[in-house]
């Protein structure tokens, strides 16, 4: 691609005000911040609640988590290197980036599915305990939300398709979804300490 | 701090630069290998345990909202950092206040 004919361009456009739709969908991070902190308080109240079935300890495996946290670490500096091209309109090294993030975004999300699923197979799931319902809740709104960031990301890998110069309605959209998949991994901070490892102590 | 918005070509733009991230990078990978380390090890008591994770993912998150999401304290992200702000004080009444009020249950029907 022809894209670093376009390095230069870069310091023609001019960004130092952020735009009202990068601040609007902050608020709208913060309202999800509420939705995850209410699923955290759940978890904390029923987080001994066993119904006589198993334990964190039982059904959690740290080295799972640990190469799921490794991934998503990972994939959030990556997307970050795909926003510092975008910054410079290296398209084609950008959508190089979101794919590589997209891959990570999805190796994440085969393991919590497997893990998910081995878990029901053993019949730990959701309906075993309170303790399993508030995990699966939690856990599952992240996952769901991980979901929703990939299809978005594969979305703007189409969209950016072809494109030598990125709009600024493009980078706005590209700056939401870097906001969000960041956002992402802060929760996960939480999910992984006070979900997995507070478990297993 | 600074290094968030190390940028040579924007001035007042706040969208990191490679060493930016590299450094939340590494510092994250740190912080998150210290907070399994100390489970896996049992070298603390389970309160302690809980305490030292606890202050490792407060610290973590705000090297992600520094070196990821670029907050800092310029005019232009006064609003964000605001909104944040009140966000982290709503979460907070409404994680501790259902603590307290469900352990005051729990204690009142003597379900425990």
């Amino acid at each position: 691609m022809a894209h670093d004919m376009t390095a230069d361009a870069a310091h023609a456009h001019d960004e130092h005000h952020e735009s009202p739709v990068v601040f609007g969908f902050w608020l709208y991070l913060m309202t999800d911040c509420i939705i995850f902190g209410t699923l955290f308080a759940v978890f904390s109240v029923l987080r001994t609640q066993f119904a006589g079935g198993p334990t964190g300890k039982d059904v959690f495996e740290l080295g799972g988590v640990g190469i799921e946290t490794a991934i998503l670490l990972l994939s959030s500096i990556t997307y970050g290197f795909g926003m510092i091209c975008a910054h410079q309109n290296k398209v084609g090294a950008l959508r190089g980036w979101l794919g590589i993030t997209f891959l990570l975004g999805l190796g994440f999300l085969f393991m919590e599915i497997r893990e998910f699923s081995h878990m029901v197979a053993e019949g730990n799931g959701p309906d075993r305990s309170a303790f399993l319902s508030a995990f699966f809740t939690l856990v599952g709104t992240h996952g769901l939300h991980v979901t929703c960031g990939l299809l978005w990301m594969a979305v703007l890998i189409v969209q950016t398709g072809g494109q030598t110069v990125l709009s600024e309605r493009m980078t706005n959209k590209l700056t939401c979804l870097s906001l969000f998949w960041h956002f992402l991994d802060i929760v996960w901070i939480c999910v992984f300490t006070f979900v997995y490892l507070m478990s297993v102590i | 701090m600074a290094d968030a918005h190390a940028h040579t070509d924007h001035s007042g733009a706040s969208h990191g630069s490679v060493g930016s991230y590299l450094t939340g990078f590494v510092i994250s990978v740190l912080l998150t290998v210290a907070a399994f380390g100390i489970v896996m090890a049992h070298s603390f008591s389970p309160s302690g345990t809980i305490a030292a994770i606890a202050i490792l993912a407060a610290v973590q998150v705000v090297v992600h909202l520094v070196f990821f999401l670029h907050m800092n304290t310029s005019s232009e992200q006064r609003w964000n950092v605001m909104a944040f702000a009140f966000t982290v004080l709503t979460v907070f009444v409404l994680v501790v206040g259902t603590l307290f009020i469900m352990h005051d249950t729990s204690i009142n029907m003597m379900s425990r």
